[in-house]
């Protein structure tokens, strides 16, 4: 088994992109009202990851995934009763808080800590997957940030693609500007990978993956560890919705020629 | 007093800055005079120091790791020569593009440094202290930060800034004061081979475009005579892009059907993809067509100044607030129409 991968995927869960949000100030900063009330999903670049380990751990056996999440480990358990169906894994998870309001150097601090311990790790064969950004902070920095702290040096954000080879070196392609992706080849683990979207479709629930997973999930949940974030330095002066709302022409009874003929001399306005 | 060091790189010809780096310098420069700060502008690249000629009107000292090894994008290498860049200028503030390059090591040379990172920053403000804006939960809702601790990094995002343009003939490299920094780099264990476009039949992403034109699933459901036309659709999209030079940006809908094995337009990929997980594009003006829902209208197109849309609803919530026009029409009739007139050069 040359292939046989530890796959670490750091995945975190976000609001449902369906809800409305509205920023309050909590007791340790900026909050979302009613948070731990709002529906909860797995952060979606994280979620690829997710799909694409689970992918690249079926196509090399002796392989071994890992999900780690922090997150309020009642939200995390909802979120689990889905993502469990989807991919087999073994969570590993920190019990604290998801907000984008936190920081992101104090989460990679926990991450790296909680990777660093796990049971059964070789570090020479990881592949340490999440998304190249969240949905709450968006920040992008957090997997760097975890990959440094485990000394990883060959790091890829924005993968769509990985191509692993017999030898263990990988091709992987990372999106660059202009619609672009840079093609690099790296020598083999240890490597981090922020995905983006991947090309993989979300698969579907498959309820015998879900009885497997829960077996693991639901004790992983029991023993998850509190972890408090420190704020570093990281002060909050505003927190706001957008305000600007826009006046709306609304053309009901126009010809597609005279709409065409507006957009025409829209366009050519310098 | 403050340390001001920005960080830039050279394009893709190895010998000139990039445009998101020369934004960065604008803003670094802005900030440096407001705070009274001593400025430094390290720059990256093969050649580094041809590109550094171009920043002699400055006034700020000139760092620059420069070599073969820094040709390509790649995390050791660019993560060394930032962390030496930054260990030269002994900075306090580090401003950079957040461009693909340093989005990729940024974070681990502050971490290196015993710094902070703050990423995806609009506006730098401040005279006494600095304070940034940036965006949380996908531009949904916008805040003002500002941190204690130092060094701290800040990415800022491209388009939120005007380019440094250095005066005509300044760029003289030979007279130009640059310090070159040395960089001790690992062995590599990664080679960039290339870069390669999606597979499609034009170049649709285009960041520099003055329009973003953001197609919706309406363009391939069925129309008004029962049936579907997506060939009709992808022409009509592509001769748009062709003569007026807009960008593409589709909805989740749209690009999630290559996996549904539904019939999709064979051109758009999830690199086209705008709102929760895709691209928030900065364009002067975006045009919307057969999109119903909430992430082409009030996320991916959070950055675009003049908003049209071309919608068969016109109930739909999405737009009211949102664009500044919608017309109530079939997207299909008025894109032909409109593909003549540009076409034809004609109003």
């Amino acid at each position: 088994m040359p292939n046989a991968l530890h796959i670490v995927v750091c995945a975190g869960i976000v609001p449902d992109p369906l809800q409305t949000l509205e920023p309050v100030s909590g007791p340790s900063g900026p909050a979302l009202k009613n948070e731990m009330a709002l529906p909860a999903v797995l952060d979606p670049w994280a979620a690829s990851a997710l799909y694409e380990a689970a992918n690249l751990a079926a196509k090399n056996p002796g392989s071994k995934l890992w999900l780690v999440s922090l997150a309020p480990k009642a939200k995390l358990q909802q979120v689990m009763m889905t993502i469990a169906q989807k991919a087999s894994f073994e969570l590993v998870a920190v019990d604290g808080p998801s907000s984008g309001f936190t920081d992101a150097h104090a989460t990679a601090a926990v991450l790296a800590e909680t990777i660093a311990a796990l049971p059964g790790l070789d570090r020479e064969r990881l592949l340490l997957f999440g998304g190249w950004e969240s949905a709450t902070r968006g920040a992008g920095v957090t997997l760097q940030l975890v990959g440094e702290r485990l000394g990883i040096t060959d790091q890829f954000q924005g993968v769509d693609q990985i191509e692993l080879r017999d030898d263990g070196s990988f091709e992987v392609l990372e999106r660059i500007e202009g619609g672009r992706h840079q093609v690099s080849v790296c020598a083999g683990t240890p490597a981090v990978l922020g995905w983006a979207t991947g090309s993989l479709a979300e698969p579907r629930n498959n309820p015998q993956i879900g009885m497997a997973n829960m077996r693991g999930i639901l004790p992983a949940l029991q023993k998850a560890k509190p972890a408090q974030l420190v704020a570093n330095g990281l002060s909050y002066l505003s927190v706001s919705l957008p305000k600007a709302v826009r006046t709306t022409r609304v053309e009901k009874d126009m010809s597609p020629k005279t709409i065409a003929g507006e957009l025409f001399a829209w366009l050519r306005e310098e | 007093m403050e340390s001001i060091l920005i960080l830039t790189h050279v394009d893709d010809s190895g010998a000139s800055l990039a445009k998101s780096s020369l934004e960065a310098v604008t803003a670094g420069m802005n900030l440096a005079a407001r705070l009274g700060a001593q400025l430094s502008i390290g720059v990256v690249g093969a050649d580094a120091l041809s590109a550094a000629g171009a920043l002699a009107q400055t006034g700020a000292r000139l760092l620059a790791v420069s070599g073969e090894p820094f040709a390509q994008a790649r995390y050791a290498s660019d993560a060394a020569a930032c962390e030496a860049l930054c260990r030269a200028a002994q900075a306090t503030i580090v401003i950079a593009p957040g461009s693909a390059r340093f989005t990729r090591v940024a974070a681990g040379v502050a971490f290196r440094l015993g710094g902070f990172i703050d990423t995806h920053i609009t506006a730098i403000g401040g005279t006494e202290n600095v304070e940034a804006s940036r965006w949380f939960y996908r531009q949904r809702l916008e805040a003002l930060i500002s941190r204690d601790a130092r060094p701290w990094f800040l990415l800022l995002d491209p388009g939120t800034n005007p380019a440094f343009e250095a005066a005509p003939g300044s760029a003289n490299p030979s007279s130009v004061d640059v310090e070159q920094i040395a960089v001790e780099l690992p062995a590599p264990r990664t080679t960039v081979t290339g870069v390669r476009s999606p597979v499609q039949s034009a170049q649709t992403i285009r960041p520099d475009a003055k329009l973003l034109f953001v197609a919706g699933a309406g363009w391939t459901k069925k129309q008004p005579d029962g049936q579907v036309h997506t060939t009709e659709a992808a022409s009509l999209i592509l001769d748009f892009l062709t003569a007026s030079g807009a960008s593409l940006g589709s909805s989740k809908s749209l690009v999630d059907q290559t996996g549904e094995n539904q019939q999709v337009l064979p051109f758009l990929t999830h690199m086209n993809q705008i709102g929760q997980t895709g691209a928030t594009p900065r364009h002067r003006k975006g045009l919307s067509t057969c999109c119903h829902g909430e992430e082409p209208h009030v996320v991916g197109w959070r950055f675009i100044t003049e908003r049209r849309a071309i919608s068969l609803d016109p109930n739909c919530g999405w737009t009211r607030g949102k664009a500044d026009v919608v017309y109530i029409a079939d997207a299909f009739q008025v894109m032909a129409e409109l593909n003549g007139l540009l076409n034809s050069g004609q109003g």
